[in-house]
């Protein structure tokens, strides 16, 4: 069995709690360990950076130097935006004038010797996506999906270092591997406006409704997501839509984890997936997943 | 969106933009040859008043005022497709952290300050508990931004969903936390004041 230290982040223990419980089932279903990093901190997501430099870089290394005390090498993180700010920090940490200054600001040594990886990464290697073919129950043989990346997963790709950053792959073969469909669409690494919601809504309102209308364009009947940021911005907007553009997408967004989940043989509910606020048990039901 | 005056205003040296920019990114913004990539893949431009790529040529002409005051820099969610596409590489995330901070040290009223208090009020609470809490994200925001009904509607059903939580989860070392926002805060106005920038000079050095 292999361990993975586990790094949820403030959304998968707030708006995003059905992430967190199919990913640790999904994970248990599949034979890697998690254990969640000790006493970990917010990483600043969008907001550190906006104002400082040496905030940005130090609240998300203060969460690597645990991972060594447990003894283990590998960190795997499900939210996109707190993955790109850890494994940014990753990069930096090997210049060793940085290292110094970030130690500096932790008051503590690190050494950067952790792997920070996407949990859409640890769970779509060849050998995981074997174990999850031969794991399937419920194939969702006929369900359309989008995948969509959003732009923090694969950007820039000299940090990222994951799949491709214009047409990503990796949930597109995990989808197929359960059985669903995955449409074409030219949305996939597109942003829906990340950390703007709360000041701007105007602005998400735009670019989410974008997404969705192209997403149901290509013929999707969900939109498949491995970001929080993503999944609330596309989840929890689709009613102020309705209200300023009068488009009633009632298109279920899910985590990607939720329809592995599904596959596994987990019943919708213990993913917690009656927590979206568009409805998505609808569409499953019809297909005898729920 | 803006016209640009054509003339370099730019201070010449260690006192320009340009060189500021530099000493606070590596980046070389006269690599960028303008050809508008950036600009055309941005899904923020369109709500900007100058284009990520007018942003790079204001800052070639050292036109402090345009720059500092411009929308560009607080409505950048640091998406990286720019940065991914540029032809000269010019990592133009970074450009716009490192103006928005200078913004920030130089106290220029903020060209969209509700995006500002949003990242005040965020970065208030990560210093208070150590990670972040929604509901005092929300509350917090809607004081501070006058807007006390934003987000309000999605409030309930986020509540009955489970969504929100009413106490604040903590990290257990807050000391190392509120310490880590003290010493960063220090090394960046050393780091600023070591570069001698001639705008705002910061009252005291910490030693
Ligand atoms: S893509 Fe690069 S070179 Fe082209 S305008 Fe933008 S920053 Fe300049
Ligand atoms: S990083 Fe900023 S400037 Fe670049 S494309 Fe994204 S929002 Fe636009």
């Amino acid at each position: 069995m292999s361990t993975y230290a586990y790094y949820p982040g403030c959304s998968l223990h707030g708006t995003a709690k059905e992430y967190d419980r199919s990913a640790r089932l999904v994970c248990q279903a599949l034979g890697l360990e998690l254990r969640e990093v000790e006493d970990w901190n917010c990483c600043g997501a969008s907001s550190a950076h906006m104002v400082s430099h040496w905030l940005a870089l130090s609240l998300p290394a203060r969460n690597l130097q645990p991972v060594e005390k447990m003894g283990l090498e590998t960190m795997t993180v499900p939210c996109a935006a707190c993955y790109a700010r850890l494994k940014d920090v990753s990069c930096e940490l090997k210049d060793p004038e940085v290292r110094a200054k970030i130690g500096r600001v932790l008051g503590d040594q690190v050494t950067g010797r952790v792997t920070v990886e996407p949990l859409i990464g640890t769970l779509t290697t060849q050998e995981i996506l074997d174990k999850a073919a031969s794991l399937i129950v419920k194939p969702l043989t006929g369900l359309k999906v989008a995948t969509y990346y959003g732009c923090l997963l694969t950007r820039p790709p000299k940090v990222a270092q994951f799949d491709d950053p214009e047409n990503p792959q990796s949930m597109d073969r995990l989808l197929r591997t359960l059985g669903s469909e995955v449409v074409e669409w030219y949305f996939k690494t597109e942003c829906c406006g990340a950390s703007l919601p709360v000041a701007r809504t105007d602005i998400v309102l735009d670019l989410s409704r974008k997404l969705l209308a192209a997403a149901k364009k290509a013929g999707a009947e969900a939109i498949v997501t491995a970001c929080p940021m993503c999944h609330s911005n596309l989840d929890s907007r689709q009613g102020e839509i309705r209200g300023r553009y009068g488009d009633d997408f009632k298109m279920p967004i899910f985590f990607f984890t939720e329809l592995l989940g599904l596959a596994l043989g987990y019943p919708a509910r213990e993913l917690l997936i009656a927590n979206h606020l568009t409805d998505a048990l609808s569409l499953l039901q019809g297909r005898g997943l729920a | 969106m803006s016209v640009l005056k054509f003339a370099s205003t730019d201070q010449p040296g260690r006192n320009g933009l340009l060189a500021l920019v530099k000493a606070k990114t590596g980046q070389d913004v006269l690599a960028c040859y303008q050809c508008g990539k950036c600009s055309a893949g941005c899904p923020l431009s369109s709500a900007m008043d100058l284009a990520p790529h007018q942003v790079l040529r204001a800052v070639q002409l050292g036109q402090r005022d345009l720059v500092f005051q411009s929308s560009a820099i607080w409505l950048c969610v640091t998406c990286q497709t720019c940065y991914t596409r540029c032809p000269q590489e010019v990592d133009l995330p970074k450009v716009m952290d490192a103006l928005r901070s200078q913004a920030i040290q130089e106290k220029i009223r903020p060209a969209e300050r509700t995006v500002k208090v949003f990242h005040d009020v965020f970065l208030g609470l990560v210093e208070r508990f150590g990670r972040l809490y929604e509901v005092g994200l929300i509350g917090g925001y809607n004081l501070l931004a006058r807007q006390p009904l934003a987000s309000a509607d999605l409030g309930l059903p986020m509540l009955t969903r489970g969504k929100l939580e009413l106490i604040p989860r903590r990290v257990k070392d807050r000391e190392q936390i509120r310490a880590i926002f003290k010493r960063a805060a220090e090394l960046e106005l050393e780091e600023i004041t070591g570069q001698s920038v001639a705008a705002a000079p910061p009252a005291s050095v910490p030693s």
